[in-house]
């Protein structure tokens, strides 16, 4: 069939962890909208799901860290935190691994990524998995982009990632949903944990809404980590899904920093 | 300074619950198993968060380590903030505080 939704959200612990520290109306505005975002996968019909996340050091170190690496499993098992800590019960969530293969098969057309048919997803699938997929009934295929342990993957080749994932969706006759999972601006687990640039992330939103390629693919490791902390590395998931969905504009549902999240709280989606 | 290994037994004891039976019973045998400097393992004998902070461990590593040795959020932080107060700034990796390490939801 082909990529039938596209969209974005953020990830960060604190969602489900400190819930109950958030402002309830805030809290509660952002929530809607990642039912909604579950509503527009359901109501597009997805067989599976693929959710490119940025991993915390779950299933990759620094003795074998891939750029980018995709699940392959028959099924997943997280989350790996304490699920008291996380505010999310550790489960097991179905893979397909038939269909994993055939997708890695032919994203590696042309972009070399590791597999993986064990993968222990920590919060940056979990959480949004808690909100987009709450019965674990639908197949989940894990991406990770390396966004932790420098060297990373630079942004032109977190889009040319992002084709060919797109390339492959629509090489299948199932139904795929597209999610990207992330940060803009933090600095999370510091002790600047809930100090967030809403500037910086909207000048980024606003590029990722556009699918302004040549801005999305300026910013500089450098920069970012001076301007929008090491968190700000995650926007490689972010763009990916600028690159899956080239030529294509994004409708921005939700933003809005929440500090005791330790991040900017966002939902959009791209018009595909 | 092994910050690799600091990192890797941090690595290992967030992910795999037989090395977390391993650090409640045998943390010596577990240190043993590390390239480690003494003062790396008075910081994992201690539970010195700030100590571990403020020499680079990454915070998404640290902040679940500091869960299992059973500090709350709130104290998680402030036990980075101390190290900063006491030591100065983060010597290595991507985690370094700014501001001073104020500001912030805590």
């Amino acid at each position: 069939m082909a990529l039938v939704f596209a969209g974005i959200c953020s990830h960060a612990p604190g969602i489900t962890g400190r819930a109950e520290r958030a402002d309830p109306a805030v809290r509660d505005a952002f929530y809607a909208q990642l039912d909604r975002m579950r509503k527009a996968i359901e109501d597009s019909g997805a067989e599976a799901l693929v959710v490119i996340a940025a991993e915390h050091f779950a299933n990759f170190f620094m003795n074998n860290m891939p750029a980018y690496a995709m699940g392959m499993g028959e099924e997943y098992e997280g989350p790996i935190e304490d699920p008291e800590w996380l505010g999310i019960p550790r489960t097991k969530i179905p893979g397909n691994p038939d269909l994993s293969r055939r997708i890695i098969t032919e994203v590696m057309q042309s972009i070399d990524v590791a597999y993986a048919e064990e993968w222990k997803m920590d919060h940056g699938i979990m959480v949004p998995l808690h909100f987009l997929t709450p019965n674990y009934d639908m197949d989940i295929i894990p991406v990770n982009i390396n966004c932790q342990g420098p060297p990373l993957t630079p942004l032109h080749r977190v889009w040319e990632f992002g084709r060919a994932l797109r390339r492959a969706c629509d090489e299948m006759p199932e139904k795929i949903a597209v999610i990207g999972t992330g940060g803009i601006s933090h600095w999370p687990a510091t002790p600047n944990s809930g100090k967030i640039v809403e500037e910086w992330d909207r000048e980024y939103l606003d590029a990722w809404v556009a699918n302004d390629k040549e801005k999305l693919l300026s910013y500089t490791d450098e920069d970012t980590l001076k301007d929008a902390g090491q968190g700000g590395f995650e926007i490689r998931t972010l763009t990916a899904i600028s690159g899956l969905c080239e030529g294509a504009k994004g409708d921005l549902w939700f933003y809005e920093p929440i500090p005791i999240f330790s991040v900017g709280c966002t939902a959009a989606v791209m018009a595909i | 300074m092994s910050l690799y290994y600091v990192q890797k037994l941090l690595f290992n004891l967030n992910r795999d619950t037989a090395v977390q039976a391993q650090f409640k019973t045998d943390l010596e045998g577990l240190l043993a198993e590390y390239s480690l400097t003494p003062e790396e393992q008075d910081w994992l004998r201690n539970g010195d968060v700030g100590e571990l902070y403020i020499h680079g461990v990454n915070g998404q590593i640290l902040m679940h380590y500091a869960a299992f040795i059973g500090l709350e959020w709130d104290e998680y932080i402030q036990a980075m903030k101390d190290g900063l107060s006491v030591h100065g700034q983060v010597r290595d990796g991507i985690y370094r505080a700014v501001d001073g390490g104020e500001g912030g939801a805590v």
